[in-house]
């Protein structure tokens, strides 16, 4: 089983002095190939400040950070762009779809950005787009799909390629139930298929789709769930 | 209650033995409720004291039971009526967050992390069964979602209380700081 993403030890401070705030300490997290790991916490636990290092979007102040075992701090800012671009997906709760591209466009914008040819990009984007199930609606600009859909194109971008870290930030955000499973669902898929995951969330129904669960508290991670004890101590219920 | 009136619809499509109807009680409810076949026979005999069912016919050995008329109208009554749930009982988990927050035993927040982690466990495995469900089998899923639903809503009041507790907490403290510094003056 290999390694997606390892942090070791890492806090984060924003500012100096008597201002500093420790947004993060000393926390340590591991995603295998396969595994969903969810962060739950109240809001300003930290929840976000974790994950935006561990894309490589915030960069901690001592401890260590690794996905595929290439150390991000150690990364020149042109390489750790690349590496973001090329292995690692972000879904946010605001989508971030650009209004004036198309579903396909939007999905293979990171990809062409990262230099490849127009065609290559294109049929990446498409087989993304299958994969949650938007294979017809390419063509569609943002304003023209329902609010479930746009997730399921903001999710086929953060997949596209061949991206191994799938970072979430509650991507189910206002969705109904059953589009928010759906959704989930994607998430699942991706690390069942060898990927890993991340997902940030408040809401224990989505955190259940995990294989673990981590909890933050005050920026320190405080509990973690343990392998259930199999359904028949759940299912005992009169 | 539930079980006789589960008896009734099961009876109500066709007539069955004991053993029938807790095998078909347990394949609708995914045998998420396991049911015993005296139990089965024990409803069985107050429905019939009830004229709800009646024996009619059977092969000698075991009794076939089929609904009656009155057991089809107390039936729709039932899926008519909402459920009544009650008065609120005394909830073993709200008497342990209520003592846990005087107690010098132990932090009322690990006693809630406690709940909450549990809680979460036993959605894992709810959302685990549900992944791996038949998306047709309707009456599974209902059961699953039934106890999805509510093992989110204790995770909802945990992190409800546990904000309650943070800001009452900070609000306690400032009354006994100004409490001792009137000792102080006097």
């Amino acid at each position: 089983m290999s390694v997606i993403l390892e942090m070791v030890d890492v806090t984060r401070i924003h500012g100096e002095g008597h201002l500093a705030v420790q947004a993060l300490t000393n926390a340590a997290l591991r995603v295998d190939s396969g595994e969903l790991i969810a962060v739950m916490g109240p809001s300003g636990s930290g929840k976000t400040t974790l994950l935006s290092i561990a894309g490589g979007l915030d960069r901690q102040t001592t401890g260590s950070v690794q996905v595929e075992g290439q150390e991000l701090s150690a990364l020149s800012p042109a390489r750790l762009a690349r590496l973001r671009r090329r292995r690692i997906g972000y879904v946010f709760q605001q989508l971030n779809l650009i209004e004036g591209l198309t579903a396909a466009e939007n999905v293979s914008l990171p990809l062409e950005l990262d230099g490849m040819g127009l065609k290559e990009a294109r049929a990446h984007a498409q087989r993304a787009l299958e994969s949650v199930g938007l294979q017809d609606l390419g063509d569609r600009f943002p304003d023209d799909l329902s609010g479930g859909e746009q997730q399921r194109v903001a999710i086929a971008r953060g997949i596209v390629g061949e991206r191994v870290l799938l970072l979430a930030d509650e991507p189910t955000g206002a969705l109904d139930s059953i589009t928010g499973e759906a959704v989930l669902k994607l998430m699942r898929a991706h690390c069942d298929a060898g990927g890993g995951g991340v997902l940030v969330t408040h809401d224990a129904r989505w955190a259940a789709w995990a294989d673990r669960v981590i909890f933050l508290r005050d920026g320190k991670i405080v509990d973690e769930t343990e392998a259930p004890d199999g359904p028949e101590s759940l299912l005992n219920v009169r | 209650m539930s079980v006789q009136m589960s008896l009734l619809a099961i009876l109500a499509d066709a007539p069955g033995y004991g053993l029938q109807l807790r095998n078909e009680f347990e394949a609708r409810t995914g045998s998420i409720w396991s049911l015993n076949v005296g139990q089965v026979y024990t409803t069985l005999s107050r429905l019939e004291r009830d004229g709800l069912v009646e024996q009619r016919g059977g092969d000698g050995v075991e009794k076939l039971y089929s609904i009656t008329r009155a057991g089809r109208t107390r039936l729709r009554e039932w899926f008519a009526e909402p459920t009544q749930y009650g008065a609120p009982h005394r909830d073993e988990l709200v008497l342990k967050l209520v003592m846990a927050l005087e107690s010098s035993e132990v932090d009322a927040r690990d006693v809630l992390q406690a709940e909450r982690k549990a809680a979460v466990q036993a959605l894992q495995e709810y959302t685990r069964l549900k992944r791996t469900a038949d998306e047709s089998d309707i009456g599974w899923l209902y059961l699953l979602d039934s106890l999805i639903f509510q093992t989110e809503a204790r995770v909802r009041w945990l992190d409800a209380c546990e904000e309650r507790l943070k800001r009452g907490g900070a609000r306690r403290a400032k009354v006994l700081a100004e409490q001792d510094k009137e000792e102080v003056r006097r």
